[in-house]
């Protein structure tokens, strides 16, 4: 999956890889972020 | 996958369209690889969320995969996920993310055999 000019949501988890993390990562590969969010399950 | 975030992703496909909008995940349980798959390209399982009836057909892949790994800077990559690729079973994970865009794939009639 091409990710360079997508437009990506980064959904992480707490517990596992935090959104922002994704983010970066996808920010790196020459995404645009649209939305990141991580998410918190108790 | 949560309603808000539901909600969220609904409204983002609405704006820029299914064709380039890309889900990556960071999920290592293999339920929540599978329902947040179905969620955003069948629509909401459950039936109860924004996504309920809606089939986004989005793409998802989960940032443990060599194709993510392979695209990142990957000095950005190892400050970012380099230790939890070591800490979780992320090989599991790459299965569950494959076999959950298989199923969703599949025709209905392999799903229910």
């Amino acid at each position: 999956m091409y990710l360079k000019g997508k437009k990506v949501i980064a959904l992480g988890e707490r517990d596992s890889i935090a959104g922002e993390a994704i983010a970066a990562v996808a920010r790196s590969a020459g995404a645009d972020v649209v939305l990141t969010r991580t998410e918190c399950f108790v | 996958m949560d309603l808000d975030n539901q909600a969220l992703v609904k409204s983002l496909a609405d704006q820029y369209g299914t064709d380039d909008l890309v889900i990556v995940l960071g999920a290592i349980d293999q339920d929540g690889i599978e329902i947040t798959v179905e969620t955003v390209t069948n629509g909401d399982p459950s039936y109860i969320g924004p996504l309920a009836g809606v089939q986004l057909g989005l793409q998802v892949a989960h940032v443990f995969e060599d194709d993510v790994k392979a695209q990142a800077d990957p000095d950005v990559y190892r400050e970012q996920v380099g230790f939890a690729e070591l800490s979780f079973d992320a090989a599991a994970v790459r299965e569950a993310i494959r076999a959950a865009r298989q199923a969703i794939q599949a025709p209905a009639g392999d799903a229910l055999g």
